[in-house]
């Protein structure tokens, strides 16, 4: 029997006494103490280590290899290249549907771009496979790469993101700036950014026969299975994936990457375990990245500070043979209230890997554009930013004219403002300086984030001694699934966490989804709950249909399960334990199950998003043009909170990524050779400690009974949209200095 | 990496015996040795231990009243010396605004002179690369980057040095002790690193086999500890190589400034060192115009080397002024929270 | 031909027969003898995933050749607790959320274990924030971070006016 979550059954909600609660990381004494497996952390008997030898050119082909030379090194297994390695069963360039994206798997001697796997060196330990992997010195022929947005053809892409229209508008923009008193135009560059997980994309794989052991980070277990299998010609049941931690993802594991297929490869050339950890420069190109924009802003507003026209053109890049293309519109679409809004995304091919979904893909690269000419646009009419946005707040969402399911986007903004102490701020910038003489600005943005939810499933079960257990293959990679998830279904089977098994992490268990696009907690959650919904429901059954029990007769919307007994809502007095139900029925255990999924209907009459205000203060050296970030203020809406601990984290998270963007990350490459100038973590920069000042995450309240059965909204990504437009808008008001290329290092201050 | 013999000499000639083999390399901590095997940068066929010698770990005050400073000394113990950060506060606070806590515990005093380039077409170890590869051409010519040089560069190589240690050394006068089959000799600081010239691949006036045995303080050193410090521009707060930096260094007679020290980080293949604006301080009273005058002085005949790194030339210009400033604020009582930082200055 | 190595690997004597002088110590405690808390983000000293303590030091154990440890003392994050008793740093970690993935973790921990006996920090969270820099976490958990270490800096030093 089965259960489906949906807003119908909203009603049912119980509220128990896990969800809502700060409960430190489940998982946290196996991550303090070094105890948490990660996937490079296992090392089976027998097992041969495998290094990568990657392309060192961006476009052309692989002339030669001194495979002699590896092959002498002592410990050296073997070497697959394009000559010895494993046929497979599908070409891995076939594009079956748009998360399968191509891979490079040693099928041909093809370079298309700098990084790319060319061989793969199995050794008996790291150290000679790592030599041997140097010794293949790799010859070429070159051709010239296209590095940059000015470098390739302009073309419109069919689809942005996963199958979004490349174009969307409402009314006429061209009348709308025509008709308006105060208008402006601006263009914003926002460069390649890499994922840049801490940890590596590992991977382990073993085979047994046809049958595949693989332990590896992956943020979707059930499209690794198909894609592996798909290129192995063998079931998806035949592979065991093994995913319980992942040293972060940010989209970058959301479906396998190239060298993990090669492990998969290696291991079943060689008939012994493989493990393969690409170096972190290795990363730069096989896993995927955020895509470049080039983004032009034109807003028109009438005296009263209204929009008449909002006009959002967008040129991106993807692979030469591949499509992601990065979806900067789509804030656009869903923030201000504009009669006229257009949003166009137009794109080049380059030689580089193909672009992935990275944290807020979209949101994160729109919003540092829409925000930041917010900001011109308020500065133009002398208006005070926060008063600008309030004037085209949008009551329904623009272009497609729904109402949202919940918006406290209002009390984010008073709450954010009051914390951060926003009222009185000069409009004019470079009006303030510290005592020390820094020159000190403050900014604001808006945050916001798609509410998704995907297909998802969950198995439960309540046993005879009152414990229960719920699995499903769910991942957590940081956000805290092992502890949020946990909580909600120990409430779901109305049980203490105490009572509660909770397993996820391996591809037996059922088919969670992807935790990605901010849609895991709905997603695996609502499964839950429906899972144990279902358990619930036949336990009632057993007891209301039993003369013995104090329930029977109650009827199955008649009980509340809590504290593992059930009890009469009508009459409290009146209750049963779970332990007590089943024995009297002779049941060692029930078992439910649960999916989650969309609500067509609901989705069709409402657009679902989280929403946000982030507040920042910079603080910028007036001669060198160096910059510190001295406070962050966020305060986000996202429905249900589960566990305000953690959500907290992640919103702190999602704002040091957005301050990551806007001062620090950029990937450099040498248009000559398509080569990284930085691709490493010395010079590729992420915030450090002391970049990172005093933080504040608000969690406003937000009921949403549309949403989804639990009500929850996501809060993985929306903390980077806003901050990256807050600080650059501070960095202005500090200054008077509007950077509009990111990220804004000292040397466009210096004037 | 290249399989390499290991050898640990126990004492300084057999280690200097052991380093007259071709193809051997020094190993200290490691900390740029062994990134640099890694990347395939270097090769070595034989590594040479020099950690367990016997008498380069010690920070001595010598009799003239200078300091000398062993060259395994690690920097994060020379840094938090109480004597010695008192008595060359600039070269502290240079030393604890490099790399990070876990690489300055490792990281030794003579390592640290020892640093090669981070040029991305160096460590890349394929691009052409006059010093990697002799002949093979300059790969960041035609694309400089922020980091690359804007003084004392050559058509044959455009890198900088990265130690920030080595400035405010440069300015105060050190020595270095060096070792090798011919006996020992000394060099001054600012002979040590070579600018790359037409020879970018000789790179320290070290020869075959030499190795550094200990720094020395000239004891005149020791008279700008009132007035002296270390200012390095960073594109994050820490944990990242100097965009430019300084080491300014000031004695006050009065309301003049008696000597005068000025030297740079991130302009060149050494320690950029300018002793015609020293020169230009001397005697002046100490005002925004002295420090702009040798500034100026100071950035006289740069030249960048692209677009991406033309702002250097003015912001070095900055950096003399606000370090200058500094100085002759007066050391503060204790290394700054954020160590050189313009946010760690109060 | 192996290369024999003594350590004292959190606090037990070791003699280990290395096979190979280029294994760094972060190598050698991760393929070689299970101790797999220490990790590799970076392997080239520019993340601190990997920090240990050396003779009590914390360094990068990516970028140290094992061979050279000979009689040295090491103390990894499995070392740190006394059982099931954690560390106060460990404790705080959690208490404050001091980490996500908890990828990076082992090393904070070692780092911060590190930091506090150098005693330069105090409770200062300028100097913490510093001296905890060479310390690369990506899911953004340095809020937390810093106030774990504030937190264990604080109790230690109530644990050293007590003694």
């Amino acid at each position: 029997m089965t259960a489906t979550a949906t807003p119908q059954n909203a009603a049912g909600t119980r509220h128990g006494s896990s969800i809502g609660q700060p409960l430190t990381r489940r998982d946290g004494p196996l991550k303090v103490t070094g105890q948490a497996r990660f996937s490079a952390d296992n090392l089976p008997p027998g097992t041969l280590h495998a290094a990568l030898c990657v392309a060192r050119i961006a476009k052309g082909r692989v002339t030669g290899l001194n495979r002699a030379a590896a092959e002498a090194h002592p410990g050296v297994v073997a070497v697959m290249t394009p000559e010895n390695a494993p046929k497979l069963a599908q070409d891995p360039d076939a594009k079956a549907g748009p998360f399968i994206f191509r891979l490079d798997l040693l099928q041909n001697d093809r370079v298309r771009y700098a990084n790319q796997p060319i061989a793969v060196v199995i050794a008996e330990t790291l150290e000679a496979a790592t030599e041997g992997a140097r010794l293949l010195a790799p010859t070429y022929e070159t051709e010239t790469p296209r590095i940059g947005l000015d470098a390739g053809d302009v073309f419109t892409p069919d689809a942005v993101g996963v199958g979004a229209p490349p174009a969307e508008s409402d009314g006429d923009v061209e009348a709308g700036l025509a008709a308006a008193s105060s208008t402006i135009a601006a263009t914003y560059e926002t460069p390649a950014q890499y994922h840049n997980a801490m940890e590596p994309h590992a991977a382990l794989a073993q085979w047994d026969g046809d049958r595949l052991t693989l332990h590896m980070p992956t943020q979707g277990l059930a499209i690794s299975q198909g894609r592996l299998a798909g290129l192995f010609g063998i079931r998806p049941d035949d592979i065991q994936i093994e995913s319980p931690y992942l040293g972060g993802g940010f989209g970058s594991k959301g479906v396998p990457s190239g060298p993990q297929v090669l492990a998969c490869m290696a291991a079943r050339m060689v008939g012994r375990p493989v493990k393969l950890v690409p170096t972190r420069s290795q990363m730069y190109g096989p896993m995927g990245h955020r895509g470049p924009t080039r983004q032009t802003l034109r807003l028109g507003t009438d005296a009263a500070g209204k929009l008449t026209a909002l006009d959002h053109h967008i040129l991106t890049a993807s692979s030469s043979f591949d499509d992601f293309f990065e979806p900067a519109g789509r804030a656009t679409s869903t923030l201000y209230a504009s009669p006229a809004i257009a949003i166009r995304h137009e794109a080049v091919r380059l030689d580089t890997g193909t672009p992935l979904f990275m944290r807020a893909p979209g949101e994160a690269s729109g919003s540092a554009a829409l925000e930041s000419a917010l900001d011109e646009m308020a500065h133009e009419l002398g208006m005070d930013p926060l008063e600008f946005r309030l004037a085209n707040y949008a009551e329904v969402e623009p272009i497609t004219g729904k109402p949202f399911s919940s918006k406290a986007l209002r009390e984010c903004y008073r709450r954010g403002a009051e914390a951060f102490g926003w009222a009185g701020r000069p409009l004019r910038p470079r009006q303030t300086r510290d005592k020390d003489g820094f020159l000190v600005g403050t900014g604001m943005g808006t945050a916001t984030f798609p509410a998704l939810i995907f297909e998802g499933m969950a198995r439960a079960e309540i046993r005879a001694d009152g414990t229960g257990t719920v699995e499903l293959g769910a991942i957590d990679m940081g956000q805290g699934a092992w502890t949020a998830l946990a909580q909600i279904a120990a409430d779901g089977l109305g049980i203490g966490m105490e009572a509660l098994t909770f397993r996820m992490g391996s591809s037996d268990l059922p088919n969670a989804g992807i935790a990605g696009g901010s849609g895991h907690t709905a997603t695996a959650g609502n499964a839950i709950h429906a899972a144990s919904q279902d358990v619930i429901a036949q336990l009632a059954k057993l007891a209301t249909d039993d003369p013995a029990s104090p329930l029977y007769g109650a009827g199955n919307a008649g009980v509340t399960a809590a504290n593992g007994r059930l009890t009469r809502r009508d009459d409290p007095s009146r209750s049963e334990a779970f332990a007590d139900i089943l024995k009297r029925a002779g049941r060692a255990s029930i078992e439910g199950q649960g999916k989650a999924g969309a609500d067509p209907a609901a989705q069709k009459s409402y657009a679902m998003h989280a929403h946000g205000a982030v507040f920042a203060e910079v603080k910028v050296d007036p001669d060198l043009g160096q910059i510190r970030v001295s406070r962050l203020v966020g305060a986000f809406a996202a429905g249900r909170v589960i566990n305000p601990r953690l959500v907290q984290s992640q919103y702190y998270g999602g704002m040091i990524w957005g301050l990551s963007f806007a001062l620090h990350e950029r990937a450099e490459m040498d248009p000559r050779t398509g080569r990284f100038l930085n691709d490493n973590l010395a010079e590729y920069h992420l915030p450090v400690n002391a970049d990172i000042p005093a933080m504040e995450a608000i969690l406003v309240h937000e009921d949403d009974s549309v949403v989804n059965t639990l009500g929850v909204k996501g809060v993985g990504e929306i903390g980077i949209t806003g901050t990256v437009g807050a600080i650059a808008n501070a960095v202005w008001h500090a200054t008077g200095v509007r950077v509009r290329e990111m990220p804004i290092t000292l040397d466009k201050l210096l004037g | 990496m290249r399989n390499f013999d290991y050898i640990r000499p126990a004492s300084l000639p057999e280690a200097v015996a052991a380093g007259q083999r071709p193809d051997t390399a020094y190993l200290a901590a490691g900390t740029n040795l062994v990134d640099l095997m890694k990347g395939g940068v270097t090769a070595p066929a034989r590594i040479v231990d020099i950690t367990r010698l016997p008498g380069l770990s010690s920070i001595e005050t010598l009799p003239d009243g200078g300091t000398r400073i062993g060259a395994l000394v690690r920097n994060s113990d020379l840094a938090h010396d109480p004597a010695f950060a008192k008595t060359y506060p600039m070269v502290a606070e240079a030393l604890l605004a490099g790399a990070s806590a876990q690489l300055r515990n490792a990281a030794t005093v003579g390592g640290n002179l020892m640093q090669r380039t981070r040029c991305p077409f160096f460590t890349d170890a394929v691009s052409p690369c006059n010093k990697r590869a002799p002949g093979s051409g300059c790969a960041a010519l035609g694309h400089a980057t922020r980091i690359h040089a804007v003084q004392g560069w050559s058509e044959h190589c455009i890198a900088t040095n990265p130690s920030d240690f080595c400035v405010p050394l440069a300015a105060l006068d050190a020595v270095v002790e060096i070792a090798g089959p011919d006996g020992a000799r000394e060099v001054p600081l600012t002979a040590f690193h070579n600018l790359p010239g037409d020879h970018p691949e000789r790179e320290t006036a070290l020869r075959p086999a030499e190795l550094i045995t200990a720094l020395r303080l000239p004891p005149e050193a020791a008279a700008f500890q009132g007035h002296a410090r270390y200012l390095k521009v960073r594109d994050r707060t820490s944990y990242a190589f100097a965009v430019v930096s300084a080491a300014a260094a000031l004695t006050l007679d009065g309301a003049k400034i008696g000597r005068a020290r000025l030297a740079f980080g991130g302009l060149a293949l050494k320690p950029w060192r300018v002793e015609a604006a020293e020169a230009a301080l001397a005697g002046q009273a100490p005002s925004p115009e002295a420090y702009a005058r040798a500034a100026a002085l100071a950035l006289d005949g740069a030249k960048p080397t692209g677009e991406a790194n033309a702002f250097k030339i003015e912001l070095a210009r900055r950096v003399a002024v606000r370090a200058l400033t500094l100085a002759a604020a007066g050391t503060p009582a204790r290394i700054p929270a954020l160590p050189a930082s313009p946010f760690g200055i109060v | 031909m192996t290369i024999p190595l003594r350590l004292t690997l959190n606090g037990q004597a070791r003699e280990i027969a290395l096979d190979d002088p280029r294994v760094t110590l972060l190598d050698l405690l991760r393929e070689r003898l299970g101790l797999t808390g220490a990790k590799k983000g970076c392997d080239r000293g520019q993340c601190g995933a990997c920090t240990v303590l050396v003779d009590g030091r914390r360094i990068n154990a990516c970028l140290t050749l094992a061979v050279s440890l000979d009689g040295a003392e090491i103390l990894t994050i499995e070392g740190l607790a006394e059982g099931d008793r954690l560390h106060p740093v460990q404790a705080a970690f959690i208490a404050h959320d001091g980490f996500q993935c908890g990828f990076c973790t082992p090393g904070q921990i070692m780092s911060a274990v590190g930091l506090i006996r150098e005693g330069h920090a105090g409770t200062d969270p300028e100097r913490i924030r510093e001296g905890m820099s060479g310390n690369l976490c990506r899911c953004g958990a340095y809020a937390g971070i810093l106030e774990a270490v504030q937190d264990a800096a604080t109790q230690n030093e109530h644990r050293e006016d007590a003694a």
